[in-house]
């Protein structure tokens, strides 16, 4: 029943998102949809599913509900990368800044995770507000150096991400997001393990440092890939995880794709919201999930005391 | 002992606001002094507004690393600006003398925070860690509003809301720097007449109410001046996070005290000074300014950061 | 005397304590007894006006503690709660001159200032006086609450579980000073004991309160029986005689 709901509700989102627009279909026809708006769809569900994939990972690695990518830093140390690239080589092309995006992320990530290592773990609370914190000195380092190299206005696209520059040619990398899904589909119960801790994991016979490696890999790949494509988008890692685990619990092997599809789902739909509130201009749908993402966040805060503690 | 480091704090605001005012000074010597006289007010206006409020909120949330900016109090604020210009048009918010206008938005301010905080900490209480996690949310939830709204309106509009979001030093209006002067100084003193109880505040809600305080009266009041306080800082100069963590932790470290009567002065003081001379610096050696509250961010940062890892150790 | 009348206390929908009735004399010590949730913290919260309950009345002397300001209630009443935390950072002789707040309200004069040297003396904390707090060990500071709760100088004294974290030296110290104040004539005390022992040893009454109501008050020699401690706790216990005071043990 619930899973039909979720299905019917994204396949409808799809719909109106593809029908919607400032051009009508009848005149722009087929060229229309596959020049814009099927990848302007198709980027939301993706960038939803990836960041949402990361969230799921990264909980784990840290074994705590309450963080997800945006509050780990990874964000702003890809931005930090980027912001290099562009300084260094602006010439480059994507793949190389993307790669270079990655690779800052995943830098940002490991200094996140040591020290996460550092906080006591008695206060599940207190590892979000830490990398609240953390990202916020990446992202003043960030500020200082493009307001210095004057990109700032680059910052600006790049901490609020949005799809109405979405169009074909410029989104596709987004699909390495399908091709990370699967690989975190193969090693499931592995990152489930991870979930356990160290002790467990480790008697459990898994290779618990090569596993948390992997994770921190693909969560910066993940962050890396959406935040260069459409822009950073906090909560989506946070919310859809949560509420898919209250939902069906936290095997990831049956898990996974209901998250990937939820976090797509809930990305699209802020952009739909987005695109209608103010016909025919736009919000950023990284705004609107910043409101529709915080209340469901606190709602979670103060209905799930006994799962949210992690 | 204590005294004297105050009179040292204030003695330290007195050489770096001198220089502020007469390094390189050029002619036209009166309209230079005038102005930079003006935005001195302005940056000791903010400094202290920050420092005092920061205070006054860790006593009531029980938290050194709490400020009132990471919480959103800030964020409420210029979504009140926005939602008065959505409701009056760029034009009608404009009609309305800036002096009033920004008490009308204080008056408000202290009602919806006293609201909406009173009520995460009636909530939160003996959670202390989901309440600050509640109000960093929040924080997101209404700089999200706020953004939400800004978009909504039309582009002459929105510019209206931005000059009143990021009004820099530079273009005070005497009349507004006249009445956050006014609310400022009146908030100070009630601070100061409060701190005995909020000494005992500090001891935590169920140690304060056995010795007869009544605790829930004094976290309502310390909202309100708080609010005050800090629609003068955002009014001013716009958001400013971490600027609070700094001074207050600075004046705790330079006092070492736990008495209020000593504490909100030494954090107003030494939030200007931090705001005097970092702007010095900026202005007058690095000539450049809108870095300053990056600076501001990131060494508050750091000092979170420690502070936070710190307090995990025995 | 404090008298409590009718009084039932709620958190949420369930009621914590039902409908308890009942008198404590002034004057010496009293002890309160039970198991774990029987609710002794929560009618100390109440004695002290700190819970307020959902319906009946207390009332120390003439005074309602819900009704009275917030100084008069501190005056007559002092509550030591179980494991105080204290975030603001304070020395042993400013957190036992807190005590002394209700009666200056923030203008402390030289006659605090002698009861908290006084406090420190008692409660042997003088060469912590200039420590702060968090430095102390837990008994240490268990020993700074308890010297504060003594500075408030009030009538009656409400401790909770004063004993935690502290080694049997400390215990028995605080259990003879508690003694001697409340033989003193002007503080009475109530306590509540962990240990059945320290009960048997030092209280003049013992209240015993079981699921929310008294289950049993009576002097420590009368109550101190293998039945009553045997419904109260739902164990069997033996009551032995040692040098002619009682000595309970778990069979």
């Amino acid at each position: 029943m619930a899973r039909a709901l979720v299905c019917s509700a994204l396949a409808g989102l799809v719909l109106v998102s593809l029908a919607l627009g400032a051009a009508s279909l009848s005149e722009g026809g087929g060229w229309l949809l596959m020049a814009s708006r099927f990848p302007r769809t198709a980027a939301a569900v993706l960038a939803g599913a990836g960041l949402a994939l990361a969230g799921v990972v990264v909980q784990q690695v840290v074994q705590n509900r309450m963080v997800e990518p945006s509050l780990t830093g990874t964000p702003e140390a890809a931005m930090l990368g980027l912001l290099a690239v562009t300084l260094i080589a602006p010439g480059s092309p994507v793949a190389v800044k993307m790669l270079f995006a990655a690779a800052c992320a995943m830098a940002g990530m490991a200094g996140f995770l040591a020290l996460a290592d550092r906080v006591p773990q008695q206060d599940p609370m207190l590892l979000p507000i830490i990398g609240l914190v953390y990202g916020g000195i990446l992202g003043a380092i960030a500020t200082w150096f493009a307001w210095y190299s004057d990109l700032l206005q680059y910052l600006g696209m790049w901490r609020l991400g949005e799809f109405s520059g979405v169009m074909q040619g410029r989104y596709e990398w987004l699909w390495v997001v399908a091709v990370l899904a699967v690989l975190l589909y193969v090693v499931a119960d592995r990152i489930t393990i991870l979930g356990f801790g160290e002790a467990q994991a480790r008697s459990l016979g898994l290779n618990y440092a090569q596993t948390r490696t992997f994770g921190l890999v693909v969560v910066s790949l993940l962050t890396a890939l959406v935040l260069v494509t459409v822009g950073a988008f906090p909560f989506v890692g946070l919310v859809a995880p949560n509420l898919i685990s209250r939902w069906r619990g936290d095997n990831l092997r049956t898990n996974l794709a209901w998250i990937a599809v939820f976090g797509g789902a809930l990305v699209l739909a802020a952009d739909v919201v987005g695109r209608l509130v103010r016909y025919p201009f736009e919000i950023p749908a990284a705004t609107v999930f910043a409101v529709l993402g915080a209340a469901v966040f606190l709602w979670l805060l103060y209905a799930a005391p006994g799962r949210s503690h992690g | 002992m204590v005294e004297r480091r105050l009179i040292g704090l204030g003695f330290g605001l007195l050489v770096v606001g001198s220089a502020f005012l007469f390094w390189s000074l050029r002619a036209p010597y009166g309209f230079i002094l005038e102005l930079r006289a003006t935005k001195l007010v302005a940056l000791v206006c903010v400094g202290a507004a920050v420092g005092a409020a920061t205070v006054l909120f860790q006593t009531v949330a029980m938290n050194r690393l709490l400020t009132p900016g990471i919480v959103g109090f800030d964020a409420l604020f210029i979504l009140f600006q926005t939602l008065l210009v959505a409701a009056l048009g760029g034009v009608g918010a404009a009609q309305i003398p800036g002096a009033l206008r920004f008490v009308l938005e204080t008056l408000v301010l202290m009602g919806a925070a006293a609201v909406l905080f009173g009520v995460v900490f009636r909530r939160g209480r003996g959670d202390v860690t989901r309440m600050i996690l509640t109000g960093i949310i929040l924080g997101v939830l209404l700089r999200g509003l706020a953004e939400t709204v800004q978009r909504m309106l039309d582009p002459s509009e929105f510019a209206v809301v931005q000059q009143a979001m990021f009004a820099s030093f530079g273009r005070v209006d005497p009349g507004q720097l006249g009445v956050a002067v006014l609310i400022l100084s009146g908030a100070l003193a009630i601070a100061f007449r409060l701190s005995p109880a909020l000494d005992v505040a500090g001891l935590g809600r169920g140690t304060a109410r056995g010795l007869g305080l009544d605790h829930d009266r004094i976290v309502w009041a310390t909202l309100l001046l708080v609010a005050a306080m800090v629609s003068v800082s955002t009014a001013l100069v716009g958001p400013v996070t971490f600027l609070g963590l700094l001074a207050a932790s600075l004046a705790r470290l330079v006092t070492d005290t736990h008495r209020h009567a000593v504490l909100i002065p030494a954090a107003a003081l030494t939030g200007s000074v931090i705001l005097v001379a970092g702007q010095f610096v900026f202005e007058r050696l690095l000539s450049g300014q809108s870095a300053l509250a990056v600076v501001v961010e990131f060494l508050g940062g750091l000092l979170f950061l420690f502070l936070a890892l710190n307090k995990g150790r025995p | 005397m404090i008298r409590i009348e009718r009084l039932t206390y709620k958190v949420g929908p369930a009621a914590i304590l039902h409908d308890v009735d009942l008198r404590l004399d002034a004057g010496g010590i009293t002890a309160l007894i039970g198991p774990n949730g029987a609710g002794k913290s929560s009618l100390l919260h109440c004695i002290a006006g700190l819970n307020r309950p959902a319906f009946g009345t207390v009332r120390i002397g003439d005074l309602d503690p819900f009704a009275a300001p917030g100084s008069l209630r501190a005056r007559a009443v002092a509550l030591l709660r179980q494991s105080p935390a204290v975030v603001s950072r304070l020395r042993v002789r400013e957190l036992v001159a807190f005590g002394r707040w209700p009666h200056h309200r923030g203008r402390a004069t030289p006659q605090d200032d002698a009861v908290v040297a006084r406090a420190l003396e008692i409660f042997t904390l003088e060469a912590l006086a200039d420590r702060p707090v968090e430095t102390l060990s837990g008994g240490q500071r268990q020993r700074a609450f308890i010297a504060m709760t003594w500075a408030q100088d009030t009538p009656w004294m409400l401790l909770d579980e004063p004993l935690n974290a502290l080694d049997p030296r400390h215990a028995r110290d605080l259990m003879v000073r508690l003694h001697d104040l409340s033989r003193a004539g002007d503080r009475s005390v109530i306590i509540v004991l962990h240990d059945i022992n320290a009960a048997a040893g030092w209280a003049d009454r013992i209240v015993a309160m079981k699921d929310g109501r008294v289950a049993a008050r009576d002097t420590t020699a009368a109550l101190l029986t293998p039945e009553t401690l045997g419904a109260v706790f739902d164990t069997p216990f033996e009551v032995l005689n040692t040098g002619g005071r009682p000595v309970v043990v778990a069979r």
